[in-house]
């Protein structure tokens, strides 16, 4: 009796906790956006400026993505099959910008490549821009994101071993046909989360992007920059709707990591 | 293919896996490599196989050195000791992995390598298994999996470390069985590392018996048992007594009884130690003859074909006697009861 009790009342606690932290601000992001009826909404949504930070914000992304899984499987790999001095540092240096605020993460890029930055007189000298220009954006969104996809791996590749990697060496394989058809598959699941979260991180980025990109609007407003602006300026509904895109695109993508995972465990 | 290995060394740190190990292994035979945790016998595998590098000395298959090629360049079939089988690949797939990462101009067909797969789980008793992942097989099941993976690229050697160790008695004593027989019919120079005495007397054409990354003796199974060459190979195959004795007069003398001293002895006079046999002890009531000495029973266990009896000598030492199901009613043997014990043989193991 007292443990069904227990049972139930940990149940309440934990939907409770649920409903009042996640779905609540979930539904009510939709409804201060169409508040104003669906006109509006879609006036908002199309407004060129909105677009224009909803492309630059998959611009960011596309870049981001790509690169970031790339170095996560490799240093993944190389801390979980290797070691070699300085391993721990950089199993440590891994986790650095999830120890960091985003804010300073951009302020360094701003440092290093800036005006008065330590390589500002030579980028000028060659007229290159990174702060307050796209480049930027895409260094201060990769230095947040970095660790997610190898802190999936990690774990997922020292808890498998080199067996099934050595054996496909001693069956002939080739580095690639190893990476291919042995690790790939194996670390698959990993992979999927690592990816979908290092997505929403690189799409959802506000602190060191904000920092890097100068607010240059229509030019380098990413959409939760975008959302700020509209914000700032009272026009609520527009910016709700840019949010509604944002948390859209959020639980897409979550979507998309379940059914990725169910085909991977029904491979038919 | 033969192998011959000169002069290796591999160090992992401060530790040394393997010291200046040399052997040889004759084309067809089943050697098995046989030692304690930790004596180098798994490095030596993975050092013949090429995967791991030496630090010092060569690996010859077929007369040719491989000391710098790799794994796949060797015609070597691994067998490792947790199967490492893919375990994202059904069985079919496992065992033709080897064959669909080959070069396309070396590669067999698609239906070459269904035919050569289908045959190997015929080989291995697993041929209605085709469809099943690892995880729905049963530990003897993923054993021969691996081999048939292993055999799939016609290996000239197949190297197995540890391949019945993880798997429950029963089954471990029939794949036993049938690895003698595969290995009969097919020929393949094998070496297999093993820690079980009994697996590597029963299973090997020769012995190859490693302590602290050393060789210490090779011989056929009943050489070793039989002919120890080192202290440690007395000790670790099968249990032993072991006595220190002095010789005087070219007689050995443990406590009071004297032995037929063995062939090479140290000089009269000089303190020695006498490894025997529990089952080359006997225990008496009474006073037979000279060559007995005091002890008391500790323990007995009549669990088994040979009683298992645990005494300790007149001058403090445990004393381990089997004796025969008959011998043991005869005696009525009870904790404290008070024996004479006396050899059997006079000659005894070794000296040292």
């Amino acid at each position: 009796m007292r443990a069904r009790l227990f049972r139930g009342a940990l149940i309440t606690v934990a939907l409770g906790f649920l409903a009042l932290f996640l779905v609540m601000p979930l539904v009510a992001v939709f409804v201060q956006a169409l508040e104003m009826g669906t006109g509006v909404y879609w006036a908002a949504v199309t407004e060129s400026e909105a677009l224009r930070a909803v492309g630059l914000t998959l611009i960011v992304a596309a870049f981001v993505v790509p690169l970031n899984t790339a170095f996560g499987i490799a240093a993944a790999w190389a801390i979980a099959r290797f070691t070699f001095p300085g391993r721990q540092l950089l199993i440590t240096l891994i986790d650095l910008p999830f120890a960091v605020s985003p804010v300073i993460s951009g302020l360094v890029f701003v440092l290093l490549f800036g005006a008065q930055g330590l390589f500002g007189d030579w980028l000028a000298e060659h007229d290159i821009r990174i702060i307050f220009a796209l480049p930027g954006m895409v260094l201060a969104t990769m230095f947040v994101s970095v660790p997610f996809v190898a802190r999936e791996l990690i774990p997922v590749m020292e808890e498998q071993g080199a067996g099934a990697e050595e054996a496909a060496v001693a069956l002939g394989a080739s580095g690639w046909q190893m990476f291919r058809r042995v690790t790939l598959p194996s670390i698959s699941w990993g992979l999927v989360h690592g990816v979908v979260l290092l997505t929403a991180r690189a799409v959802g980025e506000f602190g060191a992007v904000s920092v890097v990109s100068g607010h240059i609007r229509g030019q380098t407003t990413t959409a939760p920059l975008h959302v700020e602006i509209l914000y700032n300026e009272y026009q609520f509904a527009g910016a709700f709707a840019v949010a509604s895109i944002l948390t859209l695109f959020a639980l897409v993508s979550l979507a998309a990591k379940r059914a990725i995972e169910w085909r991977l465990a029904h491979p038919q | 293919m033969s192998i011959r290995v000169e002069h290796l060394s591999k160090r992992f740190g401060g530790f040394r896996a393997a010291d200046d190990v040399s052997l040889e292994v004759e084309s067809g035979e089943l050697v098995g490599l046989l030692g304690p945790s930790g004596s180098g016998k798994t490095t030596l595998l993975r050092m013949i196989g090429g995967l791991e590098p030496p630090d010092a000395g060569t690996v010859h298959l077929a007369g040719v050195d491989v000391t710098t090629k790799r794994a796949a360049e060797r015609g070597v079939g691994f067998v490792f000791q947790h199967y490492a089988l893919f375990r994202h690949l059904n069985v079919f797939e496992n065992v033709a992995f080897g064959l669909r990462v080959q070069p396309s101009r070396v590669r067999p067909s698609k239906r070459a390598i269904s035919e050569r797969v289908h045959q190997l789980l015929q080989l291995v008793q697993l041929e209605t298994l085709a469809e099943r992942f690892p995880s729905q097989l049963s530990g003897g099941q993923r054993q021969r999996v691996a081999l048939a993976r292993a055999l799939a690229v016609e290996p000239k050697i197949l190297l197995l470390d540890e391949p019945f160790g993880a798997l429950d008695a029963r089954v471990r004593k029939d794949l036993r069985r049938w690895l003698r027989s595969l290995h009969q019919r097919l020929h393949v120079t094998t070496l297999f590392v093993t820690h079980d005495q009994e697996e590597a007397l029963e299973l090997s054409d020769r012995v190859v018996i490693m302590h602290q990354g050393r060789v210490e003796q090779v011989g056929t199974p009943e050489e070793v048992y039989h002919s120890p060459a080192t202290p440690f190979v007395v000790q670790f195959l099968g249990d032993v007594n072991l006595f220190h004795c002095r010789i005087e007069n070219g007689r050995t003398y443990l406590g009071a009884p004297a032995l037929d001293p063995p062939e090479d002895r140290p000089h009269k006079g000089a303190p020695t130690v006498v490894f025997i046999r529990p089952h080359l002890l006997e225990i008496s009531l009474g006073w037979t003859d000279a060559r007995q000495f005091r002890a008391a029973v500790l323990m007995v266990n009549p669990a088994g074909p040979l009683v298992r009896v645990e005494l300790e000598s007149e001058w403090g030492a445990i004393v381990r006697v089997d004796l025969s199901q008959e011998r043991y009613r005869e005696l009525n043997l009870r904790p404290g009861t008070h024996v004479f014990v006396s050899l059997k043989t006079d000659q005894a193991l070794m000296t040292a």
